[in-house]
């Protein structure tokens, strides 16, 4: 029988998540209509601009070359650290997926301090492997490991090396896996700001985040805005199709069996340690080692304890204001598209996948304009931060409710309703009740990813406030590399917040052998 | 007390109607198990009676209160049901006590009834466990505890015994049968187990797709099913082909068998319909009364369930037939038997092939 009732859902649940999803559709709406009234001449005009073609170049060239970066190193490591006996490797796992909690700008920063001369195309997409790879690491690892090992050892027992038969029958498990990650990937590629900044690519980002500044040539940064939405929101479709077809080949259901590890020769043990050590250093240790070397060596200015408070203090008040907004805008959408299935709920949600598609530098583009242009009280405030945030990481939140809220049975509500409680009661006794534990850790998501976030913060924000992304970008942009280096350090502790809590959310789907693939709403892009 | 009245009830999810004109009436104070495979609609009749859903057309009635109709539809808290929904489904945040609780009014008697209502499913001893720290049946008997707490007038039971092992289920099924015989409360239960629904009800109502096909004593359901299909999904069943000879009996292969009821006057040829334990094997060699009627066959298999067996026997005009006997069966496959049955038969026209 059908779980999710087929009942209409309550008016005001829609009006509330219809409301929430107008909102959340503001930035994107304006975008179109700023470009669509600056008329077809002027639209042409930007669109067959040779620098709007270059930009494409580029940014396409770097998530295609970064993507294939990332397969190359990941797909072997996974299948080395899931499928051989090679000693240490849940350590070595644990120590692959750090680059998560390292945000872009910040790798990009520690290894332009130690090197300076590093700049361009291919110095950016170095950074940004190193940093993204962990995406398709970490599904890939997780397919691995679920795959049925019953069906390697019948490609065995068929006559096939075992080579061949991992390669034949437990690989093509874990295509769909990588292909998911690969696009989570180039949606990271495709929304990044400060690798592509720091190192002077003219990538979309840095060149709409550019003409922003330089002259408030709003046409041509809005075109190229609606370019790279369209681009992101063709990767978003494309995650979301591989991800339905992401389907595990079991032969059978019940306990799952252990897969029988493949034996290194000492020779290849060497040679594997020897390959993730490589990663690892490029990784994490040369950025952590060169971020401790400045904080070590100091500026000429020494320390000041109090800025950097106050940066924190600034950082997390504008991502808490953001989380509670995103949670109050997630909690009909995600009440609606868990219990009810509807043209409303498919409606609504789709506003989370245009969530996705629209990189901090866009919105903060979209709502610079808005806020200039109808309401000047406005621009530049708290609240239009927050606003920006809220809608950026909407997402994460309608994920987070959804899961927890489809986790509580419809029949408890239910049997609550016939033992005398209203509708309104009944659901706050019992589903909210059983869910807010959930609700409230997607909140927290936000903030801490919301922390981190720089381009909206450095369009938005209001003047005199500095947020610790902020005075990390404004150092690095006077090449002030020791006194950027502590706000680096708190930048970095930040994020590992959430990789941890990720990290742990997906090694508990590991053991329930569910889709282990990262989801969209889980990533900070 | 309370009867309930559906009539003409229709309901669905928005795509074709799972319920379709569906009449129900349970009398005031009977259990009445409501039985069906998967996707007979019976879940979504449970669903409609307790207030879920909105049915699209007829009327349910409680006694003289109208729940639902043509502009009408009490919400479930104005219903007065109970509700044990499969595998309990307790509030995981509350304790043992706050679940049976949960449908009281807060006062000093509501602690009084939930200690009269953990005693009479047994389970005062856990007033302050937590649902998690309860097996299976227990957490049933609490189901039922915090259902029967406010004294409803109608209880709704769906599947309440099928996720426990089969001892446990046989033993909680007496229990909870004698405590509502004793309550006197009009009981609606859903479950997909013949067995179940035979065992426990004063009535059992067969649904399927979507409408009541018969609705009799269980005894009755069993023996005079109303056609074909509710034979077989109600329990084990020996099918013959057999010629009506215009008297009190058909011919089959097993030779003449009376048959129950009225033979259709323009039917020829039909299906005469038993239970394995109305036929008889006895030894084709032995001489007597008994050396006649039936008829031959080898046995073909034997399924040994215990308490007893059935004995799978092709007659020599290839007919398929089932014999129950009691224990172990005292004769082995390949052996010649005679098969002789017990009638009456019930008769259905022959299925359109």
């Amino acid at each position: 029988m059908t779980k999710r009732s087929g009942i209409r859902p309550p008016r005001p649940l829609i009006a509330a998540a219809v409301v929430s999803a107008l909102l959340a559709f503001i930035p994107l709406a304006y975008l179109i209509v700023r470009v669509v009234s600056a008329g077809p001449d002027k639209i042409l005009a930007s669109l067959f601009r040779a620098r709007t073609l270059e930009t494409t170049v580029t940014s396409v060239g770097l998530m295609v070359v970064v993507v294939s970066g990332c397969l190359i190193i990941a797909i072997p490591a996974a299948a080395l650290l899931t499928r051989t006996n090679l000693p240490g490797r849940r350590w070595w796992l644990t120590a692959l997926a750090l680059p998560l909690a390292i945000p872009s700008y910040v790798a990009a920063y520690a290894w332009i301090a130690q090197f300076p001369a590093m700049s361009g195309f291919w110095a950016a997409a170095f950074i940004l492997v190193a940093v993204s790879y962990p995406y398709v690491l970490l599904p890939v690892a997780a397919a691995l490991r679920a795959a049925d090992p019953a069906i390697e050892e019948v490609a065995r027992s068929l006559g096939k090396s075992p080579f061949e038969a991992f390669k034949t029958t437990t690989l093509p498990q874990a295509i769909p896996a990588a292909a998911a990650g690969s696009l989570l990937v180039a949606l990271y590629v495709l929304s990044d700001f400060g690798a592509v900044s720091l190192f002077r690519v003219d990538a979309f980002t840095r060149v709409i985040f550019a003409s922003y500044r330089a002259s408030f040539d709003r046409t041509s940064a809005a075109v190229l805005a609606s370019i790279l939405v369209l681009l992101a929101l063709i990767l978003v479709f494309a995650e979301r199709k591989v991800r339905g077809k992401s389907l595990q080949y079991r032969s059978a259901s019940g306990t799952q069996r252990i897969a029988v590890l493949t034996q290194l020769t000492a020779r290849a043990r060497l040679l594997s340690w020897g390959f993730v050590a490589v990663v690892i250093v490029i990784a994490i240790i040369v950025p952590v080692t060169s971020l401790f070397m400045r904080l070590v060596e100091g500026s000429r200015r020494s320390l000041d304890v109090a800025e950097l408070a106050q940066a924190t203090l600034s950082s997390a008040g504008a991502a808490a204001a953001g989380a509670v907004i995103a949670v109050a805008l997630a909690l009909p959408i995600g009440l609606l598209t868990a219990r009810y299935r509807s043209k409303w709920s498919t409606g609504t949600e789709s506003v989370a996948f245009a969530g996705h598609a629209l990189p901090g530098v866009v919105i903060g583009l979209s709502l610079v304009f808005l806020t200039i242009n109808t309401v000047p009280v406005l621009y530049q405030t708290l609240f239009t931060l927050a606003f920006a945030y809220a809608v950026l990481f909407l997402p994460k939140s309608i994920g987070a409710t959804r899961t927890s809220v489809a986790a509580v049975p419809p029949i408890l509500e239910q049997t609550a309703r016939t033992l005398g409680r209203n509708p309104f009661t009944a659901w706050s006794q019992t589903t909210l009740r059983l869910s807010w534990p959930g609700i409230a850790a997607g909140g927290l998501l936000v903030l801490l990813t919301a922390m981190k976030e720089l381009p909206a913060t450095l369009m938005l924000r209001p003047t005199g406030f500095d947020t610790l992304a902020t005075e990390l970008w404004s150092r690095t942009e006077i090449a002030a590399y020791g006194a950027a280096a502590p706000y680096a350090l708190a930048l970095i502790a930040l994020a590992a917040i959430p990789s941890f809590v990720l990290s742990m959310a997906m090694s508990r789907d590991e053991t329930k052998n569910q889709d282990p693939t990262p989801r969209l709403d889980t990533v900070s892009l | 007390m309370t009867s309930v009245r559906v009539e003409a009830l229709s309901a669905g999810y928005g795509g074709p109607p799972v319920l379709n004109d569906l009449d129900l009436m349970v009398n005031s104070g009977q259990l009445v198990a409501v039985l069906g495979s998967s996707g007979s609609g019976k879940t979504t009749l449970l669903r409609v009676l307790a207030g879920f859903l909105t049915p699209t057309r007829g009327t349910v009635a409680f006694g003289d209160r109208q729940m639902s109709g043509p502009g009408i539809w009490v919400p479930p808290e104005k219903r007065r049901v109970g509700i044990v929904p499969q595998e309990g489904a307790l509030f995981p945040h509350l304790n043992v006590r706050g679940n049976v609780a949960f449908g009281l009014q807060k006062s000093d008697a509501s602690a009084e009834r939930v200690a009269e209502v953990l005693a009479m499913v047994s389970m005062s001893d856990f007033a302050d466990a937590r649902p998690q720290e309860l097996s299976g049946g227990q957490q049933q008997r609490v189901a039922l505890a915090r259902a029967l707490a406010p004294r409803p007038e109608v209880l709704l039971l769906d599947e309440p015994f099928s996720a426990l092992d089969a001892g446990l289920r046989a033993t909680l099924r007496t229990e909870v049968r004698e405590l509502l015989t004793t309550l006197g409360t009009t009981t609606i239960m859903v479950t997909h187990d013949q067995e179940e629904a035979l065992s426990i009800a004063d009535k059992v109502a067969f649904m399927r797709n979507g409408q009541l096909v018969q609705m009799s004593k269980p005894s009755t359901l069993y023996q005079e099913p109303t056609d074909i299909e509710t034979a077989r999904f109600v329990g084990d069943s020996v099918e013959l082909r057999a010629v009506y000879n215009g008297g009190e009996t058909v011919d089959t292969s097993l030779g003449p068998i009376r048959v129950r009821g009225e033979i259709p006057a323009s039917a020829r040829s039909v299906i005469a319909v038993l239970r394995p334990e109305q036929l008889v094997i006895v030894d084709p060699h032995a001489v007597g009364s008994v050396n006649t009627g039936g008829g031959l066959g080898s046995v073909k298999a034997i399924t040994y369930h215990g308490h007893d067996s059935l004995v799978h026997v092709t007659l020599a005009d290839g007919e398929s037939i089932t014999v129950r006997v009691p224990g172990e069966s005292v004769v082995a496959p390949g052996e010649h038997v005679r098969v002789i049955a017990t009638g009456p038969a019930s008769v259905f026209e022959p299925p359109v092939e």
